[in-house]
Order: C-alpha cells, then structure tokens, then sequence
C-alpha cells in the first residue's frame, strides 16, 4: 500500500500525480451511461467523483465536460443544476468559484422550467461566494448574456439574478443592470415581462433610494398597466415591497394612483390579488392612508361582482379591523365594513373581536343585526358551522350580558346538548363550564342545571348520558352545595339505568364529582352505590365501579 | 339551456389504468356568465324600425343605429331582469345576421368601426374564474356561458361580416388590429366549446384576410402554448388554435422559415409533455406531420424530440406517441429513417417489453404495417440487434398471453429476414448477458472504491490507496 498525505483535501489522491486507478475517462464513461437511471446516480454523486479528481482537475476537466454536454434528459439536468450549487469547496474555494459559471450558465436557458429554476437557484447560492472583483468579471457579464438572449427562457432566469449582483458591484455597472432589467420589464414576450414583475420588489430592495424613486415607480406603473392581466397582478405583489421601502410622504403621489387602480382593475384577477394581499397593503402604507384610501377600496372587495374576490376580502376582514388604528377602529368596522360582509360567519368574527360592543352598537341593534346570524348558523346542516358557533359562545355571553344571554341565546345552548354529533354535544358540555364561570353558580342553578338534570329521564341514551357529562364539567364550577343536593341524586338514580353504557357512565362520574363532596356523602351515599355497580353484571360496569372505589379510597 | 347533472362515467371504459375513477360525483354545474355590472336600473332600449320596413337609402343608417344599441350587454345571470329588451336585442341581432349575410350596399366606411365596437363590447371580457382547480375536461361537463343567447348571434354576426362580399381589409384592418386580436385569442380560453367554435372560425377569417396580421397571431398563439407548457398547463382552447394552425401550416411556402421551423421544435414538440395532452392530441400529430410532408428533413429533430420527451409513467399517453410515431413512420423517406433508426428502435425494443399491455401491444402492431416492414427488413443488420434481446425475453417471460403471440410473429419476421445474424444473435444471446452482469459489477465495485476514498478524506488522515 502507498501512503500519501493528503492535507485538507486540496491535492490529488497520488502525491506523486499517479491517477491510473481514477481516470477521467472512466468516470466520464459513467457520466455517458445510455441508461438514463445511471446517469442521473452518477450525477447525483458528481461530489463523490470531484473528490477523487481533486480540485483542479475537477476545474479543469469535469467542468468543462459537463459544460459541453448539456444535451441530456431533464431529470439528469435538475440534479446536475442541483449538484453545481454546492461545489464551491470542491472546485477549490471561494477564489475559483467562477468556474462554476459556465455550466450553470447552459443549464439556466434550458427549457425545461425546473431545470432553469434550479440553475438560478444554485447561481444565486454561488453569487454570494464572489469576490466584488468576480462579480464584475464574471458573474455580470453572464447575466447580461442571458439578458440579452434570444429565446425566451434565458431572459426569464435573467430576472432572478438581477438583485443578487447589484449590491455589490460599482456604480457604472449597478447603471448596466438598471438598463437591462428595466429592458426586461418591456419585454416583448409575455414570460419575461412576468418573470421580470414577480422580481421587481427583490430588486427594488436593493437599489438605493434615488433610483427606487426614479427607475422602479415607473417600472412599477407600466408593468401594472400590461396588457396581461397576468403581469398587472404580479405588479400588485410587488407593490407591497415597493411601498415599505418609500417614505410616507411619497406613497401618496408614487404609490397609490396605482394601487386604486388595482383594485378597480376590469379582471377579477388582480382584483383578486389585491384583496389577497391586503393585510400586506394595509402595514405597508400605514394608517392614514389605510383610512382615506383603502378603507373604500376594502369596502369595494368585500361588495365585488365575483365571489373569488369577495371570498378573498372576507378572509382578510379580521386582519384587517385588527390593524386599524385603535382610535378609529371601532366606528370603521361598525359603519364601513361590517355592513358590506354578508357571511354571517365573518360577521360574527368581526364582532367577537371588538373589546367592548356594548358602547359601540347597543344591544338592541346588535340583536337585530346578529342574532337571526347566529340562530341559523347554529342550526346549520353543517356540524363543523355549528361548532363554530359554539366556540363563541362564552365570548358573546360575556359581551352581551347575562340577561341578553338568558332571554335569546339559553335555548340554543341547551338544544346543543342533544344535537345528534357526537363532537356538538362534546363541546357544548364544554360551553356550558365556561359559560358557569363567567356567570358563577347561582345563575347555574337557576337557569341551567334544571334542565340539565331534566334530561336524565330523555328516552334516548346519549342524552341521559350527556346529563352525567355535564355533570361532571360542571360540579366543579358549581361548588359542593349544588353537586350534593341537586347533581348527586341524580347520578345515583341513574345507576339503575337499564342501558350497561349508562350505568358504568355513572360510575366515572362519580369517580370525577368525588373529590367536590364531603366524605360523609361519600360514605353514607355513594360507597353503597358503587358496590352495587361493583357487582352488575356488565364486566365494564364493574370495572370502572371499583376503579372508582379505589380512586376514591372507599374500600 | 341548462347543464344536466354529470352520469357516472360509463362502465365500458375498458382501459383499467385510467385514473378517472368512479368515485367522482361531480355536482351541477351552474353557469357561469362573463362579468357584468349591474347597473342597478332597467335598461330601457327605444325600438326601431325593421330594416326591410324602410327605403334604401335609410338602411345604412339605421343599421349603424342597431349596432348601437346591440352595444348594451344584459345579465344572464339573474334571469327575471330586462326580459322584454333582451328578447328585442335578441330579435335586432337576428336581423342583423341577415341582413348581413344578403344585402348588398349596406356597408360604409362609418360602419366598420360600429361593427367592431359591437362585437368588442358584447363578447370582450375576463373570462370568469373557473371553479376549475377540480375541472376535469375529460370528465366534467363544462361551464357554459350564460349570455349566449346573444353571443351566438353576436359571433354569428361577425363572421357573416368578414364573409360579406362587401368587406374590405383595407378600410377593417383599422379596426381590427393587433389589439383587437389579441383579446380574441385570449377569449379562447372559455369553457363553453361553442364559443370557442365560433371564435376558432373568426379568427381563421381574419388571418385568410388581413396579411399584416398574421405574424403578430402566430407570435402570439406561441405565447400562449409556450405559457401553457411551462407555467400554467391550463388552456382550454388548445385543440381549436391547433386546428387553425393545421391548416396555416399546409399553406406554408418552401423553403419553410426559420421562423416555423423553431416553431415546430420548440412549441410543437414541447406541446407532448403536457398532462392533458389527450384532449388535442389528433390535432397536434397532425400538424406535426403536416410539417413533415412540408419538409421531410425535419424528420430526424421531431422523433429526437418525441423521444426525449417519451412518457415514463403515463401509459395512455405513450400509446398516443406510438400511435403518432406510426404515422410519422407511414410518411417517412428511407433515408431519414436511416438516420433516426438507432434510438428509434431502442425506444420501441423498450415500449415492446412494457409489462402494460397494451403499450406492448400498439409497439408490437407496427409489425402490421408494410412499409414499416419494408423499411425494418432495409436495415435489419441495425435494428435486430437492437431489438433481439427484449423479444426474445419477453417471449419467454411476458404475462400476457396475446402479447407473447405477437411477439413471436416478430421473431419469426426477423428470422425470415435476416437468418443469419438472427442464429447468431441467438447463440451469443447468454454470453451477451453474462458479460453485462460482468460490467455492473465492476461499476458496483468502482463506485465502492470512490466512497471509500470519501470517507477516508472526510476523516482527513493520511489516505492509504490500495496497489
């Protein structure tokens, strides 16, 4: 055996340059397999093969090998353009990451889009690795060649590396880039124009001020004025960027004439794109814009002749009145926006969300205006509409008010219990809890707890079960007094239920409200209980009876 | 006219490999209609005279008038409202159709651009959003526009107009011009089939008669395949453009430019890849041979192109490239094929021994046709070689008792064409084999070695490299 040393990897595997057990040929012959499955596995290990080359061999032979046979099926392109991302260590460093160049170069007019896609990709991986120096040199003149190429897709890749070279490069050749991309967004060809739109917020991120001023406003009005409604739409995404990046004082002359045009565009497309971004729109041109201008054109949305585009408004509702600023929030949302939602679930989400209804809209229009909302989404066909419902329910009562809740919203909660959905009657035991602790136990005792006991004697099953449910949600909350004089015979009655489901039902619930009861209950009333049901003669019965025997330590 | 509620798909379907399944229940769908603004109030259109009812010399400007009132556009979609003034515009589009289509003199100078402002306000607009991300074309039925009451006429309309023997290019092309044609082209992405039958009709008129315009359509028609292909992959009237580009291409002069050649590469061939591609696939070989007829030695780029972009999971659509192979073969020169043999036929040894049968199957039909046959037996000392070693495991190994059949009426072909190489083929057929598992090894073996060197110089030791 030889031995060689081999320090940090920078030489060849001989030291006395003997390759014979690794020539390139034979690699190569593995890169030129006909089947394509080999191909794309020797691709894949392109690493492997560059480690064994060395770095300057790898420069000088694997790389130009691979430059001038990029004539080869997608799949093996893809892994190839993937492969040349991460090869700076192995082509030698930083210093001759240049070399790289020119394969990704081919790779990146391909026509293939994800093969041109993950070319840019790796190019903008390898830009930040450039010197200054090399950037001037060798990656800028690549990307003016691609712009200035003749079939459509190396146009296209050209916009993705515009903003990755700008910063650092000088001034004459940040004015070469400017040029060219600004020759991009007035592409004849529809792609590139697209291509050139969707990067003109990244650009305009990295150019200075002046000239986001000067070259990108103008860019931005054209592009949004295309023909295509598929370029005007892209223009609206990059709006946001642009307005972040101005100063407050500019957006109202550079911006917004664009923007309202926007929103009132002829196809529901970038219409649709407006309202998608809204939320963005509305941090980026701050609040008093937000109420002259895009507060109407909200309203707009929310009232659109196509449903995608109200749909899309509606989704943003929420974000949108939780952005408002806090002292014109509430008359904005009460007198322009929600009079223009329909959807009775994006209304009731609004109104959950104000702090305090109450003094904005009195309870009389609110009932007027909610309640028919509430009641018919509560009654939906739909069980998950229903239980969304549910989930607000503590909130409203709260904002709404005892007595309000008791005269209009009781009935609903109560006809829940029995809904014929399992997850319903579940979270409605769970409202229930929540709806005693805001509004303490006495009230409990009056308004609900009758009517949950009521229902011990329903002929259906699982709601006589859904009585032990409640029971054992609420014995907590209503304290040792209502659970031992009013909860307590109950659930003991209920251990000569004829159904096996609800008898050992009684036994975890008197597993749970155990702990809320004085012992003396507990010994006197209901240990003999539960070694009756310790001794049924349904085998879950009797579990779960003397699991609740020793839980409780009745024994 | 109302869309009926989808039937399940039909229980013949004997491919079982199709990946529409049964379980899809899709709704009705209702119609969809282009965007209209309502305006809140009825529209209220004052009626005039019929056209025959007046002198002659009144017509020509009553016409104009007609055509500005056909301007107002009503919405279909709230089918109570305006009732009366859309029967009359209606009954006015009616008589428009006619009276375009037999009166003579009728047409000045003023009214091209009350003609073109017509048709553009009534059939120009976004088309709506489809509800589409589920729309199947092959499956579902499509939306329908609800307007057509009106638009049919409309379009009825302006093809009478551009086939009037009055209608003059020069003074229209004012009108209809790049702008006007591009809107049209993008109206050929309705879902309703009628539209873009009628569309498919206009817009082969205007490019028979304005000259000036048919670059601008061809580049633009290229814009929207070339979206197709590589952004979106969704177009509805795909199959219509192909149509009309079928029969541009038959006009097309010798020597054919450079301009349809790149055409022809990177729009055409590309066209394939796509996942519907079955819905315009008739139209797409045609075109594609109609350009091989044109000039034969295109011949070689298209096949190279077909087998790049071969299918490798989609079975129905490789049974489309066979077949459409098949007829590029039926018009091809001998000596084209000779340059084209080689990776043609490796493609077809693989499609012969697909374990889908019925890739097999139409692989195998190519036996079936003479002057494939022919041209095999010119050139059999090429392709038996290349073919031999699948069919002579898949006569031995393949599932498909039809397909073995076949197969062995090609090894019989082959035998009675050229017995000597095929003895000898046959003869080294296990050598052959036992040399190319010889070959893997060692790759296996090479591979080893490089990943062993890798880990060695991932630890940074000194390397020990084996003698």
């Amino acid at each position: 055996a030889r031995r060689c040393a081999s320090p940090a990897g920078d030489k060849m595997a001989g030291a006395d340059g003997d390759d014979s057990l690794y020539p390139i040929a034979v690699l190569i012959d593995e890169l030129r397999n006909e089947d394509v499955q080999l191909r794309l596995n020797s691709i894949k290990k392109l690493s492997t093969i560059a480690l064994a080359l060395g770095v300057e061999r790898t420069r000088t032979e694997l790389l130009p090998f691979l430059t001038d046979t990029i004539y080869d099926e997608d799949e093996v392109l893809l892994a190839l353009a993937e492969q040349l991302g991460n090869f700076t260590m192995l082509v030698g460093g930083p210093e001759y990451v240049h070399c790289l160049l020119p394969p990704l170069e081919s790779l990146a007019t391909v026509e293939e889009t994800v093969v041109r896609d993950k070319a840019v990709e790796s190019l903008r991986k390898i830009s930040h690795e450039h010197s200054p120096v090399d950037l001037e040199v060798h990656f800028e003149p690549l990307v003016k060649r691609l712009a200035s190429g003749d079939w459509f897709t190396s146009r296209t890749s050209a916009c993705g590396l515009f903003s990755v070279c700008y910063p650092r490069v000088s001034s004459t050749v940040k004015a070469e880039i400017r040029q060219h991309f600004r020759n991009l967004c007035s592409d004849d060809t529809p792609m590139v124009r697209r291509a050139a739109a969707s990067k003109l917020g990244e650009f305009a991120k990295v150019l200075e001020l002046e000239y986001v001023k000067s070259d990108i406003i103008s860019l931005f009005t054209a592009l949004a004025s295309d023909e295509q409604d598929s370029v005007r739409l892209l223009a609206v995404e990059a709006c946001v960027s642009i307005a972040t990046l101005l100063p407050q004082e500019d957006l109202e002359t550079l911006v917004m004439p664009t923007l309202r045009q926007a929103a009132e565009d002829k196809s529901w497309r970038v219409r649709y794109m407006v309202a998608d971004k809204f939320s963005e729109l509305q941090k980026a041109v701050g609040p008093e814009i937000t109420k002259n201008d895009l507060v109407p054109a909200f309203q707009n949305l929310l009232k659109d002749c196509e449903a995608e585009v109200r749909a899309a408004a509606a989704n943003k509702v929420k974000e949108f009145c939780e952005n408002l600023p806090e002292d014109s929030r509430e008359t904005i949302i009460m007198t322009h926006i929600l009079p223009c939602v329909k959807c009775p679930e994006v209304r009731l989400n609004i109104i959950s969300n104000l702090d305090c209804v109450n003094e904005v809209i009195g309870i009389r229009q609110l009932s007027q205006s909610l309640l028919p909302a509430i009641v018919e989404l509560a009654e939906d066909a739909k069980w998950r509409v229903r239980l969304a419902i549910i989930e607000y329910m503590p909130l409203l009562a709260g904002q709404l008010g005892v007595e309000f809740f008791d005269e209009k919203l009781n009935s609903l909660c109560m006809a829940w219990l029995v809904d014929h959905v399992y997850a319903i009657r579940e979270a409605a035991t769970c409202n229930l809890t929540k709806l005693v602790e805001k509004f303490g136990a006495e009230w409990a005792q009056n308004t609900i707890v009758p009517k949950v006991l009521g229902m011990a004697n329903d002929p259906n099953y699982l709601h006589r079960m859904t009585t032990l449910f409640c029971i054992n949600a609420l014995s907590e909350a209503c304290g040792q007094e209502i659970t031992t004089k009013h909860m307590l015979p109950v659930v003991l009655k209920m251990s000569n239920d004829q159904v096996a489901n609800v008898r050992f039902n009684v036994a975890k619930s008197l597993q749970k409200i155990g702990p809320v009861l004085d012992s003396n209950c507990l010994q006197a009333e209901v240990k003999p209980v539960l070694e009756k049901l310790a001794a049924d003669q349904d085998i879950d019965v009797k579990y779960f009876a003397q699991e609740a025997v020793s839980v409780l330590a009745l024994a | 006219m109302s869309s009926a509620a989808t039937t399940p798909p039909s229980v013949d379907k004997v491919d079982g490999f199709s990946r529409k399944s049964v379980r899809k229940a899709k709704q009705k769908r209702s119609q969809s209609s282009s965007q209209f603004r309502s305006q809140g109030k009825p529209i209220e259109l004052t009626p005039l005279p019929l056209l025959k009812d007046v002198p002659a010399q009144e017509q020509p400007d009553l016409f104009l008038k007609k055509l500005q009132q056909c301007c107002t556009v009503f919405d279909f979609m709230d089918t109570l409202s305006d009732l009366k003034m859309k029967e009359y515009k209606r009954s006015t589009l009616n008589e428009l159709v006619d009276y375009v289509t037999v009166s003579r003199g009728y047409l000045t100078e003023q009214a091209y651009p009350e003609v073109v402002k017509m048709v553009s306000y009534n059939i120009f607009r976004t088309l709506p959003p489809s509800d589409s991300n589920e729309f199947d074309p092959e499956e579902d039925e499509p939306t329908l526009e609800a307007s057509w009451p009106h638009l049919q006429l409309v379009y009825e309309f302006f093809i009478r107009f551009l086939e009037s023997q009055e209608f003059q290019p020069s003074i229209a092309k004012k009108y209809i011009d790049q702008k006007f044609v591009l809107q049209l082209l993008e109206l050929f992405d309705s879902e309703d089939p009628r539209e873009r039958d009628y569309l498919k009709t206009v817009l082969h008129r205007i490019y028979g008669k304005f000259l000036g315009l048919r670059a601008f359509i061809r580049k633009q028609i290229n814009n929207i395949f070339l979206r197709f292909v590589y952004e979106t992959e969704h177009f509805n009237g795909v199959a219509e453009l192909l149509e009309i580009l079928g029969s541009i291409i038959n006009g097309f002069a010798l020597p054919l430019k450079a301009e349809h050649k790149q055409f022809l590469v990177k729009v055409l061939i590309p066209l394939h890849t796509v996942r519907s591609l079955s819905l315009f696939h008739a139209q797409l070989a045609y075109c594609i041979v109609q350009f091989l007829e044109k000039d034969p030695t295109l011949t070689e780029p298209v096949i190279r192109g077909l087998l790049k972009f071969w299918p490798k999971t989609c079975s129905q659509k490789e049974v489309m490239f066979l077949g459409e192979l098949e007829e590029i073969l039926d018009v091809i020169e001998p000596t084209q094929f000779v340059k084209i043999q080689e990776p043609l036929f490796k493609q077809i040894s693989r499609c012969v021994s697909s374990p889908h049968f019925q890739v097999a199957e139409r692989a195998l039909y190519y036996w079936n046709n003479e002057y494939i046959m022919s041209l095999i037996e010119e050139n059999s000392n090429v392709i038996l070689p290349i073919m031999f070693a699948s069919l002579y495991r898949i006569s031995k190994e393949h599932w498909n008792p039809a397909i073995v059949a076949l197969v062995y009426n090609v090894l019989k072909a082959f035998m009675e064409m050229n017995s000597t190489l095929f003895d000898e083929l046959t003869a080294t057929y296990k050598s052959d084999r036992q040399r190319e598992k010889k070959k893997e090894k060692e790759r296996e073996e090479l591979w080893k070695k490089l990943e062993d060197l890798e880990l060695k110089r991932g630890l940074r030791s000194d390397v020990i490299i084996p003698t």
